[in-house]
């Protein structure tokens, strides 16, 4: 009794899922959210404003540098811990 | 691993893989790659140096305490230049209007601050990987002697 609701509410879900999947933009297309005016101001100005003929460099590393920022701090931080906790010193030598 | 074959055609392969890394770092704003993907192969050849030759030799060609430089150079690098931006604009990491040459698009020296960005960030990712493998690898040496 209890599996079948579980399987009913999933079932439902999926068809609830699947069917939005067509009401979605195809790639591509002039009509995607995702190609807006963003997407033109950025094609059309980037290399006139950061001089660097790869989007996707101008992108990470001009537009959003501080974002970038972040990631290489998400790096130091991750090393930071692990460091912290597995590195091999002569005080932890004897535990 | 001691095997002839291993260690000599590591020590051919080697020195083109950190060159073919460099280039993806210093090219990053002309042609697909960058900091990440440049760093990616710079610490990958470090990672077969451990493997080839044993992390003792390795320890030496990139030490604890080169390793600490590189980790903390890196992030302070780009910290550094988006200083620079602040002090000449009063907004972080400022390209063009903080007065980096902004050169002609297209060759190695143009983009204002994107390649020495890129060059920090190579340098971090490089030293992040190699330095987990050596801690990870020394932690289960340290483990089972």
């Amino acid at each position: 009794m209890k599996k079948s609701v579980i399987l009913l509410i999933f079932f439902a879900l999926f068809i609830l899922l699947v069917s939005s999947l067509f009401t979605m933009p195809i790639e591509n297309s002039v009509f995607a959210p995702s190609y807006n005016a963003t997407t033109r101001y950025y094609i059309e100005n980037s290399v006139r404003e950061t001089g660097a003929i790869n989007l996707v460099a101008a992108l990470i590393t001009d537009y959003r540098a501080f974002d970038t920022l972040g990631e290489t701090v998400v790096l130091f931080t991750s090393i930071v811990a692990v460091v912290s906790i597995l590195r091999v010193s002569k005080k932890t030598k004897g535990v | 691993m001691d095997d002839i074959i291993l260690r000599t055609i590591s020590r051919l392969i080697i020195p083109f893989i950190e060159i073919y890394g460099v280039f993806i770092i210093l090219h990053g704003h002309v042609s697909p790659g960058g900091g990440f993907s440049g760093g990616a192969i710079l610490g990958t050849s470090l990672i077969l140096y451990t493997l080839v030759f044993g992390v003792e030799k390795a320890q030496k060609k990139f030490s604890h305490k080169v390793s600490d430089i590189a980790e903390s150079g890196g992030i302070l690098w780009f910290i550094l230049i988006g200083l620079v931006g602040i002090f000449v604009t009063g907004y972080f990491l400022t390209n063009i209007n903080a007065g980096f040459p902004i050169g002609e698009p297209g060759l190695l020296l143009s983009a204002g601050m994107i390649p020495l960005l890129m060059i920090g960030i190579g340098i971090k990712v490089a030293s992040t990987m190699i330095t987990l493998f050596h801690t990870v690898i020394e932690e289960a040496h340290h483990g089972s002697a």
